[in-house]
Order: structure tokens, then sequence, then C-alpha cells
């Protein structure tokens, strides 16, 4: 199943695979739990050099999927082959080629950030002076190398969460898989580690994450599936989906309720749809300034008025009803 | 088995930064008991010319049996809290299964890692009951320190099952206050068992520890015979298979989900 374009970029991808190979690919994927289902028939593929995206609210069944492309997690039913293989019985050839960034830190605390580099290469049986090698360019990576020598314990969540990217790369990977890589993180935190994942990414690494924030679906992704109740319920390139179900513009303001028919009357003409919520109305249109000007017009001057572009969000809340972080 | 290894070594890692905070209790109190008891006690024992089973002093009975209590307490420490914070706390074993080992090696790694601990904690005992001669080091003491190892083991291996059903770390103490300290206190490492009454005897004899005990005691003294050998060490051996059948359900009912 190809549905998007591939960007061509420069790659330095050390197994060469067919471009129209997908890495990753899962029919009718499912998982169930004894009480309830988690992840309900999904389909999708990753290609090589990608950066494919799964958006969803939390328990849409983002970390599920990811937990049964890792193999930490058996499949119920479908079908999922990464890198041609069955997880149910190649988990560790699959693990060997995977890189791993988990939603919770999983570092060894009691050693120091240089020996959890290097002990983790030990468990991909990489030899001791070729680990040492990685480690050092790893720790210059993400910009931890004065830190090789101290503890992991006291350092911040930044700084963890870039020592636990630099041990996910440390078996050079060929599918990186981050599961909401920046939540939790002060804004300067995040945008360091989106930093170096777009350094990652320019580098022709694949990378397949999930997050609930749209901004970095947006940021980071070529593709993205969006998720909700474990499904997937749209999938393209953040601009095509924002184009397919949002306009380009959108005006949000905050009214009392009363003047809330007069302003839907207002821009009924420009306004191709009206969203309500419980604190604010947004108004979908392709020209923010016109259904500002006839709302104006119509004598309405609501308390606060706001214009800013489409984002995933909305598509989100067009799709679903409901918005990413309730 | 390399993989499993792997476990072992992350361990040592580990090890060489908190080898200090473990040097008490397996260390120094094995020793402080043997000087305690065995010296002290031992010596009013003696005194009264008190039949002491198959040894010629009291501090000659107790040594063997505080081995063996020392591989148990070491082994039930070991098992319990570091592997409820691998799994629960700072999840390093959701780590280490992103990568190409499995379950099954976690169990054995560690498992092999605690019989490198009780091996050393056995010797450093050994050579301290030694220096009180209260034992020897002999073929027949070193054979002694392993069924003591193997008994450890056993231990192991059920607690290391009954870990990865925890959802936090205060259930050990029950673990440890109502079963490992009333092992400790009677299953045959300061007195014969047949000083308690009968059905207390029965109970005493379930106690991996008092098979562990009648191992590395009679190996030392000399008084084992081969058929009671064999049952302590069949009783062991069950166990220790039992318990890793059990580790291995209740760690991929816990890991692999």
């Amino acid at each position: 199943m190809n549905g998007a374009v591939i960007l061509p970029r420069a790659a330095t991808i050390h197994r060469l695979m067919s471009r129209d190979t997908p890495l990753i690919v899962a029919r009718d994927l499912t998982k169930r739990f004894k009480d309830f289902t988690a992840v309900d028939g999904v389909n999708f593929a990753v290609h090589p050099a990608e950066s494919f995206g799964f958006l969803g609210p939390n328990g849409a069944g983002k970390t599920s999927t990811m937990r049964m492309i890792g193999c930490v997690s058996p499949v119920t039913d479908g079908v999922l082959r990464v890198f041609g293989m069955d997880p149910r019985t190649h988990a560790s050839a699959i693990k060997a080629r995977l890189g791993v960034v988990p939603q919770q830190d999983n570092l060894d605390n009691e050693i120091t950030v240089r020996e959890n580099l290097l002990m983790y290469a030990r468990y991909f049986d990489i030899p001791r002076e070729v680990a040492a090698r990685r480690a050092d360019d790893l720790l210059t990576f993400v910009q931890l190398s004065e830190r090789a020598n101290s503890e992991v314990e006291p350092l911040s969540g930044g700084m963890k969460r870039r020592l636990t990217i630099a041990r996910s790369l440390i078996n050079e990977p060929e599918v990186i898989l981050l599961d909401e890589p920046t939540t939790g993180l002060d804004p300067q935190a995040r945008h360091a580690i989106w930093d170096r994942l777009y350094r990652l990414k320019q580098r022709g690494a694949t990378l397949l994450l999930t997050t609930h924030y749209m901004e970095e679906a947006e940021q980071l992704c070529d593709r993205v599936v969006i998720m909700d109740r474990a499904r997937i319920i749209a999938e393209g390139s953040p601009r095509a989906l924002i184009e397919q179900y949002s306009t380009r513009e959108v005006v949000e303001l905050r009214a009392p309720d009363d003047e809330r028919s007069v302003i839907r009357e207002a821009v009924s003409a420009v306004a191709e749809r009206i969203q309500e919520l419980p604190d604010r109305l947004q108004i979908y249109t392709a020209d923010a300034e016109c259904a500002l000007e006839a709302m104006r017009a119509a004598g309405v001057h609501p308390e606060s008025a706001l214009v800013r572009r489409s984002t995933l969000e909305d598509v989100f809340l067009r799709l679903t009803g409901h918005a990413l972080i309730d | 088995m390399t993989r499993a290894l792997r476990i072992v070594q992350r361990n040592a890692v580990v090890y060489r930064h908190v080898w200090r905070g473990s040097l008490f209790s397996s260390f120094l109190q094995p020793t402080l008991y043997l000087m305690a008891l065995g010296l002290g006690v031992g010596s009013l024992i003696d005194a009264r010319r008190a039949v002491v089973v198959g040894a010629p002093s009291y501090v000659q009975f107790l040594a063997p049996g505080l081995l063996a209590a020392a591989c148990m307490q070491v082994a039930s420490f070991e098992s319990a809290w570091p592997i409820a914070g691998k799994i629960l706390w700072n999840r390093n074993y959701h780590a280490i299964l992103a990568t190409p080992l499995r379950v099954d090696d976690l169990i054995v790694g560690e498992l092999c890692w605690i019989a490198v601990r009780l091996t050393t904690v056995g010797t450093a005992f050994l050579i301290v009951a030694s220096l009180f001669h209260a034992m020897s080091i002999a073929p027949a003491t070193l054979l002694a320190l392993a069924m003591a190892v193997l008994m450890g083991l056993a231990f192991s291996a059920s607690i290391l099952a009954y870990a990865a059903t925890l959802k936090n770390g205060k259930d050990f103490n029950v673990l440890f206050r109502f079963v490992v300290t009333p092992l400790f206190m009677f299953s045959g490492v300061f007195f014969p068992i047949d000083r308690l009454a009968v059905p207390l005897q029965w109970i005493a004899q379930v106690s991996p520890l008092y098979h562990g005990v009648q191992l590395v005691r009679g190996l030392t003294l000399g008084a084992l015979s081969l058929p009671a050998a064999a049952i302590h060490l069949t009783y062991l051996l069950l166990l220790l298979i039992a318990g890793f059948a059990a580790a291995r359900s209740t760690f991929r009912r816990k890991l692999y989900a």
C-alpha cells in the first residue's frame, strides 16, 4: 500500500532496499487485551527514509502499535511484518535492527552516562572498540560529551531523553521508534530534541514516532496517520490532511452565548465551518480578514479574536469531534 | 547463553558502583553471628559438655549452618528489591527487551549473577570461618559451598517469580517477615530440628534452607549418607526447576503483554 510520495534525499542507509519495499507493513493489525481492544484492524506501511507519525490522544492505541512493532507485545490478530520478518518468530533479528526511544525513561541510573551506552552496545554484541567509538560520536551528537562520566540520576529530564536517543542509535538501527519523545519536557528541551531528530532525518534515517502534540507531527513527519479509539481515521502528509479536512485559516474568539448566533449569521457567507467549543468559537475560513470584517459590519465586537493557520489539531477536531488533549 | 551473560555483565558494572551498600548483610552480618553465637554462646555450650550432634564443638556445628543461611539471605535480598526495581521503578528490563535479548535471558542471567554473588559471599565466609577454626578449606567444604549456592538459587528462582507479580515493593516485607526470617531461625542453622515439637519438625523439613543446611553440614562434618544427600539434593533441584518455570510465566505476563 503506497499512499504518500517519497521525497528523494541524500541518504546514508546501511542496508540497501528498494524504494518501494516498505520496512514495516501492517494489515488489519489488532491488539486485544482481556477487557478491551487497544488496536482495531489498522493498516499502514512505513517506507525507507521517511518520517512517519502516529498522531492521536492518549489511549488511541499508538503505544500498543509501537510495542507490537518493537516485538515486545504479541500481535493478537492481523499481519505485521518488520523488515519482512514476523515478530512472532524473528523478534531478536528484528530488534537488532531497531532503535527504541520509549515513553518512560529506562536508563541505568546507577552507572554513568557513557557506561549506559557501552553496556547497551554489549546487548547487541557490538565489539568494545566499535562501541567506544560510537559512544563518543553519539555523545557529541546529543551534546552530552561533557557529562560522559557523570551518573545518570542527577541529569535533567531533557538530558536523560537525549541520552536515551543516543542509546537508541548505538546499534545503527534502520528504523528508530520514538514513543512520545518530548512528552513531559519543557519547551527548550523539546526544541533541542526536535533539532536532533531533524538532523537524523536529514541523514536519511527512518523515523517512526507517536505523539499527541500536533506541532511535533507537523514539524517532524513526512506522513502522519491519525489514530483515535484504536482505529486509523486519516492518513497523509500534514499539509495534505490540513488541506483536505480544514481551511487555511481559523478565527478563534471568545464571545458570550447570546452573541454567538449573531456571529454565526454575520460570517455565514465566508465561513466554511463553525466549531462550537465550551470556551470559544472557531470559525474556519479561507480568509480570516473577511470574516473579521463581516463581524465588524454586523456590529459584533468579540472579547478576544485570534487569527491563526489551521493545524492538525483542527483536522482531528473535525474528524472526531473532540480535542487531541482533553 | 552469551545473551544471558550480558545480564551478569550489566549487574557487575552496576555492582562496581553500589557494592558498599551490600557489605553489611552479605559479609559482616554472618561474621558477627559466627562470633557472637559460635564463639560466645558456643563457649557456654561446650563448657557444659552438651552433646552437639556430629560436631566437636558448637562453633563447628554452627558455621556450616551459617554458610547456608548467608547464602539464603543474600539470594533472597538480591532476588527481591533489585528485581522489582528493574521491572517497576527503573524499568531496566523494558530497556533490555528492546534489544535482541529475550525474557528467558533475563531470568537465566539474573540467576547466574546471583550464583556469582553467592559464591563470593560463601567463599568470604569460608575464609573467615577457617580463621576461627570453625571450618576448614578442603574439597568437602568447597563442595558444601557449591550446595549452598545451589540452595540459594532455588530460593532465588521462586522469589524472582514472585517479584514479577508485584505492583509495589512493600509486599516483600511480608515475604521477609513471615517466610525468610522464620526459615532462618528454625531450619536447623542454630540447633538441630529434633529440638522442635514434632509438628514443627514436619514444617521445618519443607524448608529449602533445612535441606541446604543438611547438605552443607553433612559434607563439612563428613556425616552425610548418600540416600539422605540424594533426597536433599533432589528437593533443591526440583524447587529450582519449578521456580524457574514459574518465573518464566510471571515474567512473560508482566513484560511481554
